[in-house]
């Protein structure tokens, strides 16, 4: 299990590097960062002050290193606009960001694998044909059309919840369900394709033929087996979800760090948006990486594979 | 001594419904096991033996349904208990050994948690006890370092010794009877040997019933007391497994044992006999003799009604065919 996580973990870092390049190299593919700063009005002079101000004239290369060697120190430069520390706008945002992504994925998670397990007990009845048409929904829909739908309906026809901001738990339940909502016909279908599977399995006619409780043969014999997928799943919709985010805080106001990313983009604000992207993806290459540990937890053959 | 009976199945049939129509994979079979008793049922893949016993367990898929005249475990109707009731018996007083060793155990849990399992659902013993009793019991199907076994997973075992801890598993509770349901075939030929004796030797040790369900011949006259031969969901022929053996009635017990070479008795480069034709469709409703189309007996009375299950050579001897059994000797 050590070496297991010791490997995980060697190309987890890897990854992150690879990504910090695409990302700071991408930023400089989208225009000359000096020019989108100087504003429509400079001229070349102020321009060319600006290039040597932030150093933008040196080599990508020596800009990256730079770059990086500061970011490993949390040190992700001053925000073009706030004039603040990066790290520390980021910082006050980011738990806003979590909180929002980790209630999406619960609330996905406790709405698709019931439904995925019962529809799998079940097969082609009406709860199997109820939860398919949720997922074909789901799938379908937009979620910033989903989020519009729901906010006219609970926030403003039958006011139940506040429609914007951050301040208080009901803020946070609209947008979770818009956000959540969105990898629930995935995480479904793949638990009642799993349960499907493991329920016609050996070991759980063997499980059955040992006189166990019908509860301990669906939920200690069948699930742990069939959830796998569903736990990788998790966690790459959960990156999903995180780009997603920047969508649905900026309908619902949320101050966290998607809303960030859209004004930060819309004010050319690249220090902070190289910050965003690269932990965005610090955090999926995370959640990917404890998907790995939790599905090696759950199945004892990967462990050694 | 007095047998003392485990187990009685009369009328015992399972349909499940097809696009074609109904199946009929096990028809009106009937045939009981006594303490310490081994009952092989044998016959082709497809000839309803596996059915048979997953509908004693209980354990049909679910669209088989099981009917049956009779179906009692040591004073237990099995017919007029609920679900619930009947998992008190599954694992407990009756348990199972399956054919595939490989996929048979969860991968997902150790050894000593899949065998510690049944007793500790069935209040049988606490923990403590129970990996007591796992840890002899490995022993006895001839595991060595058997306290460390427990805390490995079915990954790190081969299939010979999967089967050993399916048997172990099988007997953790105590039961009253085993069924066997091909416990070698998924087996190398060298470990098959090793497991039957094993099962023989358990069963003498336990005195439990054992059913033994098996396409192997050779298996069956090695350890079975009575062989209940099935063809096309019937059973054909039963009886002791010394007159099955040496003077078999039914057509196709015969034809069956024509099949197998004997050290001694075959002559060297002769040709082994085969039965001509295929197995009937069991679906829809089938009147007379199953096997009569490959019958080189069969005359207009084999498919024009029903044949029952006869009297036989002796008093536990039956046989279904229109012809007495004597007239069936060669």
């Amino acid at each position: 299990m050590f070496t297991y996580l010791l490997r995980r973990l060697g190309v987890a870092v890897l990854v992150a590097l690879t990504v910090s390049l695409i990302t700071f190299s991408m930023i400089y593919l989208s225009g000359d960062p000096a020019v989108a700063l100087a504003g429509e009005a400079a001229t070349e002079e102020d321009i060319e002050s600006i290039r040597t101000y932030y150093g933008y004239d040196r080599p990508i290369l020596v800009q990256y290193g730079d770059w990086l060697f500061k970011a490993l120190q949390g040190d992700f430069g001053q925000s073009h606009y706030l004039k603040q520390p990066v790290a520390l706008v980021i910082f006050e945002r980011l738990p806003t960001t979590m909180m929002l992504g980790l209630c999406a994925l619960v609330f996905a998670l406790v709405l698709s694998i019931p439904l995925g397990v019962l529809a799998a007990i079940r097969p082609n009845s009406l709860i199997d044909r109820t939860a398919l048409t949720i997922a074909v929904i789901g799938q379908a829909m937009p979620s910033f059309w989903f989020a519009l739908t729901l906010m006219l309906w609970l926030g403003i026809i039958w006011r139940l919840l506040p429609i914007t901001g951050s301040d208080s738990w009901a803020n946070f339940v609209m947008p979770s369900i818009a956000l959540g909502y969105y990898i629930t016909p995935a995480a479904m279908r793949l638990t009642r394709a799993g349960m499907l599977e493991v329920l016609s399995a050996d070991y759980i006619r063997t499980a059955r033929a040992k006189g166990l409780r019908p509860v301990t043969v669906l939920f200690k014999h069948a699930l742990r087996n069939a959830i796998l997928p569903v736990i990788s799943l998790a966690a790459v919709q959960f990156g999903f979800m995180l780009g997603g985010s920047i969508v649905i805080e900026t309908i619902f106001a949320i101050n966290g760090l998607g809303f960030l990313a859209w004004e930060s983009i819309q004010r050319a604000d690249l220090p902070m948006m190289q910050a965003i992207v690269l932990v965005l993806s610090v955090f999926y290459i995370l959640l990917t990486l404890l998907a790995d540990m939790l599905n090696a937890w759950l199945d004892p053959r990967i462990r050694v594979a | 001594m007095a047998s003392e009976r485990i187990l009685e199945v009369e009328g015992l049939s399972v349909a499940i419904p097809t696009p074609s129509g109904m199946l009929h994979p096990v028809q009106n079979v009937g045939f009981h096991v006594d303490r310490g008793e081994t009952v092989a049922i044998v016959g082709e893949s497809g000839c309803g033996k596996s059915l048979t016993s997953l509908a004693i367990m209980d354990l049909l898929p679910l669209r088989a349904t099981r009917s049956a005249d009779r179906l009692v475990l040591d004073n237990t109707d099995m017919l007029r208990i609920g679900e619930r009731q009947m998992s008190d018996i599954r694992g407990n007083r009756m348990s199972m050994i399956f054919q595939e060793p490989m996929t048979s155990l969860n991968p997902a849990y150790t050894i000593g948690d899949q065998l510690t399992e049944g007793p500790r659902r069935h209040g049988q013993s606490g923990m403590s006890e129970a990996r007591d009793r796992a840890v002899w019991l490995l022993e006895k199907v001839g595991i060595t370092a058997a306290a460390n076994r427990l805390r490995q997973y079915p990954h790190q075992l081969s299939g010979g010794l999967r089967q050993r801890v399916m048997i172990a598993m099988a007997l953790m509770c105590g039961p009253d009877l085993i069924i066997a349901d091909e416990p070698t075939t998924a087996l190398d030929v060298t470990i098959q040997a090793q497991i039957l004796h094993l099962l023989a030797e358990l069963q003498r040790e336990f005195h439990t019933g054992l059913i033994l369900i098996t396409h192997d011949l050779g298996v069956v006259a090695r350890v079975a007391d009575r062989v209940a031969v099935m063809y096309a969901g019937q059973i054909v022929e039963e009886g002791s497994a010394h007159r099955i053996f040496t003077t078999p009635s039914h057509p196709y017990t015969r034809g069956l044992l024509d099949c197998i070479p004997i050290p001694g008795k075959t002559a060297r480069g002769s040709h082994l006999g085969s039965i001509p034709g295929i197995v009937p469709s069991l679906i829809g409703e089938m009147p007379g003799c199953h096997f009569a189309e490959r019958c080189r007996h069969a005359t207009g009375r084999c498919t024009s009604r029903p044949v029952d299950l006869g009297d036989g050579l002796e008093p536990d001897h039956r046989v279904r065919c229109v012809f007495s059994p004597e007239e069936l000797q060669p």
